[in-house]
């Protein structure tokens, strides 16, 4: 690593060995179970996973809302509650409603009024659109409109960092393709993101980068891309008929081979070399198509097996 | 940053809020309408000397101001269900900020009951000497010191469920013992009153029947209880940072 992005490193967001248990009826809840994570500022990533599987605990350590049982959290070089009272950190949690008998105007202007270097109400209001809503009571919004809210509470602190646990859970097809423009509009201002989300779409579309947790742990990190080559295989489909699929198993590039009538299926490890052989060895085959592997494959093929904890005891 | 907006919003909120502030005013208020108007013309309340629209409103200063600042607990408890403390807690309002608000709007609607409650009792002709309402209002006010810390502590450690017996409870043995209802003159509660808030709560409000504010052990026992209530407060408020 170059000494630029070390230092870069250094300035954003670092987890070291982070653990995290909770006391449950039935013995003790491993929430988190040693993690590490470093985020370079101005970077956006996505911290995905389905339920249980760490996130929001996670986001309240990062926050200085949860202590960890072990290891440490460092925001912009600081300690977490250091870097809340400076006013860093802007944060929409995962649950969350508003405190009544308060204009949508005023309580973005209330939130406003706590951080050393806000954006101005109006322009928080323009972000997320709220500009027709700025008159309303907070208790008379939908749940749409009070995410978008929310939204603006975390934004007008103008931070450094910004992290959304679960931002779109309560909004329709529409709002969240909103809610994503005004974040990315956000993020390219240079400012960091993290955010946590079990819509894969949604890390896909809009990170840099997935951190993918699964049972309190991290079971892979990188580049969204990069996610998927290394477990989302490529699968050609063709119509060949009267081929062996064993044969086709046995070409270069090709892990499995299936066939469905007509239809050959092959799962490939190498796509590229595996249609050129194709084509070479069977030139008859036709209505060829390949296929990507989607984030969702990669998801289930990673997260998806169940996990053993150290007791042996198998945990969700 | 210092919290001053915080505050101001927090007070138009409060009074924005027109259940909780009608509900909160309107019971004593009540309380003290159906008490004293039946026998308002009754001047020896109990061979007591005093008028009972006198009687009541004293009463009723002491008992309703209580209520006022211990519901901040009930506010502080459905804000914390709703997640706002949390999101309060990731922003950089300082604690003492926090406190300061929500001690203010207690104040707000303790201040508001007794403008209410007294203005009843001069239209059922009470009458006083200035330095009486003055000295009983400067009084309640102190004495109302260790009841905001409590009603803090009881919104930052009850949940919403349970926030309204609680309240309702507390409010009820505090009055009791603290003499609100009637005077406690001998045995064991005469003995346990003077180590409680809201015995000297009920001290401040007889400076207008006798002109007399707290001795030494009253002062005392006032900071004592603020002291202590306040520190377990800022605990709880610390501690609280979890889902609820």
């Amino acid at each position: 690593m170059s000494a630029v992005a070390s230092a870069r490193i250094d300035n954003g967001i670092r987890m070291e060995g982070l653990v995290k248990t909770f006391r449950g009826p039935h013995g003790p809840i491993h929430a988190v179970r040693g993690i590490d994570v470093s985020i370079a500022a101005g970077e956006t990533a996505a911290l995905l996973g389905p339920n249980g599987a760490g996130k929001s605990t996670t986001i309240d350590m990062l926050l200085g809302l949860a202590k960890p049982d072990s290891g440490t959290v460092s925001v912009f070089g600081r300690a977490p509650r250091d870097a809340v009272d400076d006013g860093l950190i802007g944060a929409m949690l995962q649950t969350g409603e508003l405190i009544r008998d308060l204009t949508v105007r005023e309580i973005i202007a209330m939130m406003a009024s706590l951080y050393p270097d806000p954006m101005s109400v109006d322009e928080a209001l323009k972000l997320t659109g709220l500009k027709d809503t700025a008159g309303q009571r907070t208790q008379k919004l939908s749940g749409g409109q009070t995410q978008r809210v929310r939204f603006a509470i975390a934004l007008v602190s103008n931070p450094d960092l910004l992290v959304l646990d679960e931002p779109t859970v309560a909004m329709d097809v529409e709002g969240r393709r909103e809610f994503w423009v005004i974040m990315r509009e956000f993020a390219a201002r240079g400012r960091t993101v993290l955010f946590a989300t079990h819509y894969l779409e949604e890390a896909d579309a809009n990170a840099d980068r997935a951190i993918l947790m699964a049972h309190g742990r991290i079971v892979a990190d990188g580049p969204t891309t990069e996610i998927k080559a290394r477990v989302g295989r490529r699968t050609i489909r063709a119509t060949l008929p009267e081929v062996d699929p064993a044969r086709l198993a046995a070409l270069p590039g090709v892990a499995s081979s299936d066939r469905h009538g007509d239809a050959v299926i092959l799962s490939c490890t190498d796509s590229d070399q595996a249609i050129r052989a194709l084509l070479e060895n069977h030139p008859l085959a036709r209505d060829i198509e390949i296929t990507g592997g989607s984030l969702e494959e990669a998801f289930l093929e990673l997260t998806g097996e169940p996990d053993v904890d150290e007791s042996g005891r198998e945990v969700r | 940053m210092n919290g001053v907006a915080y505050t101001r919003y927090e007070l138009r909120r409060t009074f924005r809020n027109r259940r909780f502030f009608l509900f909160s005013l309107g019971f004593p208020l009540v309380f003290y309408w159906l008490l004293a108007v039946p026998q308002r013309n009754n001047h020896n309340f109990a061979g007591s000397g005093l008028s009972v629209p006198l009687y009541y409103m004293v009463g009723l200063a002491a008992f309703g101001t209580m209520v006022s600042m211990i519901s901040t607990g009930a506010r502080i408890a459905g804000e914390r269900q709703a997640g706002w403390t949390r999101q309060l807690r990731i922003s950089p309002l300082p604690a003492r900020a926090y406190f300061r608000a929500k001690v203010l709007t207690g104040y707000g609607m303790a201040v508001s009951s007794l403008l209410l409650l007294y203005a009843s009792g001069v239209a059922l002709g009470v009458s006083l000497p200035a330095q009486r309402w003055l000295g009983m209002t400067a009084l309640i006010l102190v004495g109302l010191l260790p009841f905001a810390a409590l009603g803090i502590l009881i919104g930052h450690l009850v949940t919403t469920d349970s926030v309204g017996p609680v309240i309702g409870g507390g409010v009820s043995i505090l009055a009791f013992l603290g003499g609100t209802w009637f005077p406690i003159t001998s045995g064991f509660l005469r003995t346990l009153g003077p180590f409680l808030p809201s015995w000297w709560l009920v001290q401040a409000s007889h400076v207008a029947l006798d002109g007399h504010g707290w001795g030494a052990r009253g002062w005392l026992t006032v900071a004592a209880w603020t002291a202590i209530l306040s520190a377990s407060a800022g605990w709880a408020y610390r501690g609280d940072t979890n889902r609820v």
